[in-house]
């Protein structure tokens, strides 16, 4: 008989129900039984099934990493190890040391009059009104998320009731550190209440890149009527981090969100959207970027789910793909019957570099009523000889024709970042990527590593 | 200045220069006419360096060196430009970072320090008025939703920031209107000096009313059949390119 790896979890779990239990809030032990059992009678995915189709969920959950049930503390400061310093931003920021909430003197800083924001154990515990979201949102079924649910006892919650509007975005730095394999299931919950403005910017390291980790996310975002939501998800991990993340998020009534998926280093990832509109004149904007090299993986699964009438969604993802990395992006937008005038929009370009590298894309319309404007769209391709040769004849080099081409191609994902102090250090990241100055390293400028005394080494 | 020897190219195993000969010296200008399909784009891409065209016989040096052994990017840091024919679009490239990529790149072959932002910026200027282009387009992707006209003002422009020592420019009157044609000729004859030359490439004499060659010569058939003074191309004008043709064809 073949090995089920969701076995060792399922014991794993068994066997320190107690202890998972009293490491977390009666919220998420609320949900863990029922997780269980989805496990137990579930297979996961195959590779090559549909919306399984280039990730290999068996081999990436095989190995035998290590789950800090006993809520072991970790002895490192991460306010002291880890700087990230973009120019001209200043955030809330907030740590999540591996699956635990890492509590530093920021994040004691004052936030506007019930506000909430900090480890979603504590606050879960505390505020019935926050811990009732606990699982709104994701759909328990999905392995990913079963899993999660089973083994999570920490993550990140922003509560933000009804008027609130931010004027500093939220940061939250996931950090992965560990002298063993670990796997990190972490839960991020963001409520929005009516009418409040608020930005996330979430960023995934990984320190000690020799060590093989896995990420496993479970993100809930409400979107209260009339809020505006922008939610930044970028990592920066290692070539032996995988990540599997499920993002669910749920729109009311002419709630506004963005949400955009950044990925400059990695190693295998898999990345989920699921977008729900609950309620009329939603708007969602749902980027993406991959830029892969080595032997880098990217799976971008999105459903955007028109249940309303009157929403408008747009989606882009954009993927450069080198060396042997495969990318894939499999979009599917649903219109129900009943959501009249929704406009949605997908469109997934990519370059491929080379014949070694790989990309799949499947973009999809699934639409049920007749008074919609939607449309789909996909290109695979290579940069533009033409382009360069004109290029060439002006004196720049070949590399330097590529690379500003390169940067050129993700200028409209990067156009679309509603931070300007993000979209300069991104547009910064992207161009020291393409020009081969941060490709090894890990978040140029953000590694504490690579830093020097004056914070930024850019 | 340049030489070239006998130069064969061919693109997709089709041969299209069968052996062409032309010497051009400092502060002369050189007219290449001739009818469609006759090889004169060819010449100016494989003199450019267009990694499409295979050069498969001949030389051709430039102030001494092997110019086809050179790629594109130092055929234009030695001052080689081509002005296009059509002007390619770049969208996502700022006229302006690609303008200060090129300065620095060829400041960095001749081993001077790149040029400061208040430089270039002043250069900017300064070589957009040669041409009239507008600052806006300056600000703007490189050719991206530019009119025909304002894509060949584009490349004199360029040609302005550039400053080469030799400059073909490809059928730079084909798309423009009478005031276009006039401030891009204006453009080019402001450009001229003692020290450089220019190879410009028409279909049509009206062009060298404005731009006045010294030379002019016919290319047919992959090869220059005739080579005479200014005067010629009045008397093509009139006559058309038959008589050529059939002079070329009984050699």
């Amino acid at each position: 008989m073949e090995s089920n790896p969701l076995l060792q979890y399922i014991e794993l779990y068994k066997a320190n129900r107690e202890l998972l239990d009293r490491g977390s809030a009666p919220a998420m032990n609320a949900l863990r039984s029922r997780a269980c059992g989805i496990l137990e009678s579930c297979r996961l995915p195959r590779k090559g099934s549909e919306n399984y189709e280039h990730t290999d969920l068996d081999a990436i959950l095989a190995p035998d990493y290590g789950v800090n049930v006993a809520r072991v503390p970790m002895k490192i400061n991460p306010a002291e190890s880890f700087n990230c310093r973009v120019p001209n931003m200043s955030t809330s920021l907030f740590f999540l040391l591996n699956d635990a909430f890492a509590a530093t003197d920021l994040s004691l800083r004052k936030m506007p009059e019930g506000v909430l924001c900090g480890s979603l154990r504590e606050i879960l515990k505390s505020h019935p009104e926050v811990a009732r979201y606990y699982g709104s949102a994701a759909e328990p079924e999905n392995p990913l998320v079963a899993l999660n649910t089973l083994l999570a006892q920490d993550g990140f919650v922003v509560y933000l009731p009804d008027g609130v509007q931010l004027e500093r975005p939220i940061q939250l730095i996931n950090i992965l550190k560990s002298e063993m394999p670990l796997m990190a299931p972490r839960r991020i919950l963001v409520v929005a209440g009516r009418d409040v403005k608020a930005c996330v910017l979430v960023c995934d390291h990984t320190q000690n890149q020799e060590q093989d980790y896995l990420s496993l996310s479970t993100v809930e975002i409400i979107c209260g009527p009339y809020s505006r939501i922008d939610y930044y998800d970028l990592e920066e991990s290692s070539p032996r981090t995988q990540r599997l993340t499920a993002l669910y998020a749920k729109l009311q009534e002419g709630a506004d969100l963005l949400v955009d998926g950044i990925t400059l280093h990695n190693g295998t990832t898999r990345n989920e959207y699921y977008v729900t509109t609950c309620g009329e004149h939603c708007r969602l904007e749902l980027l993406g970027m991959g830029i892969l090299n080595g032997t880098r993986r990217l799976e971008t699964y999105s459903l955007l789910r028109h249940e309303t009438p009157r929403c408008k969604s747009n989606e882009l993802f954009k993927y450069v793909v080198d060396d042997e990395a495969v990318g894939s992006f499999s979009g599917r937008i649903y219109v129900a019957p009943g959501s009249v005038k929704t406009e949605a929009y997908q469109a997934n370009r990519n370059i491929v570099g080379q014949p070694s590298a790989r990309m799949f894309s499947k973009p999809q319309l699934e639409i049920y009523n007749d008074d919609v404007k939607c449309s789909h769209g996909t290109a695979i391709g290579q940069l533009d000889e033409n382009q360069i040769f004109y290029m060439r004849s002006r004196g720049l080099s070949e590399e330097t024709a590529r690379t500003l081409l390169k940067q050129a191609f993700m200028a409209d994902v990067i156009d679309g970042v509603r931070l300007p102090s993000l979209r300069d250090r991104l547009r910064m990241l992207v161009e020291m990527w393409f020009s081969g100055k941060g490709a090894d390293s890990a978040c140029a400028g953000c590694n504490p590593e690579e830093q020097s005394a004056d914070g930024c080494r850019l | 200045m340049l030489k070239i020897e006998n130069l064969h190219a061919e693109i997709a195993g089709k041969e299209i220069l069968k052996g062409i000969n032309l010497t051009v010296n400092a502060g002369e200008v050189h007219a290449i006419m001739g009818p469609n399909g006759s090889g004169k784009s060819t010449l100016s891409m494989v003199l450019a360096g267009n990694p499409a065209y295979t050069v498969t016989e001949g030389t051709a040096e430039f102030f001494g060196k092997d110019l086809l052994a050179m790629p594109p990017e130092v055929r234009s840091h030695e001052g080689l430009f081509l002005g296009f024919q059509y002007p390619v679009e770049i969208p996502g490239v700022s006229m302006v970072n690609f303008m200060r990529a090129a300065i620095n790149e060829r400041r960095k072959y001749l081993g001077e320090p790149p040029m400061s932002a208040t430089e270039f910026l002043k250069l900017m200027r300064e070589k957009r008025a040669v041409v009239e282009l507008d600052n806006k387009l300056a600000s703007r992707s490189v050719n991206e939703g530019f009119s025909g006209g304002e894509k060949k003002r584009n490349e004199i422009f360029q040609m302005a920031m550039l400053e080469p020592r030799l400059s073909i420019l490809d059928e730079t009157d084909s798309g423009l209107d009478i005031d276009a044609l006039r401030i891009v000729a204006g453009g080019v004859n402001k450009l001229k000096t003692s020290q450089n030359a220019t190879i410009v490439i028409t279909h049509y004499q009206r062009l060298l009313d404005y731009i006045k060659p010294d030379v002019i010569h016919i290319l047919y058939k992959g090869r220059i059949v005739k080579t005479a003074g200014p005067e010629l191309a009045l008397e093509l004008e009139e006559k058309g390119y038959d008589w050529i043709k059939e002079m070329a064809d009984k050699d």
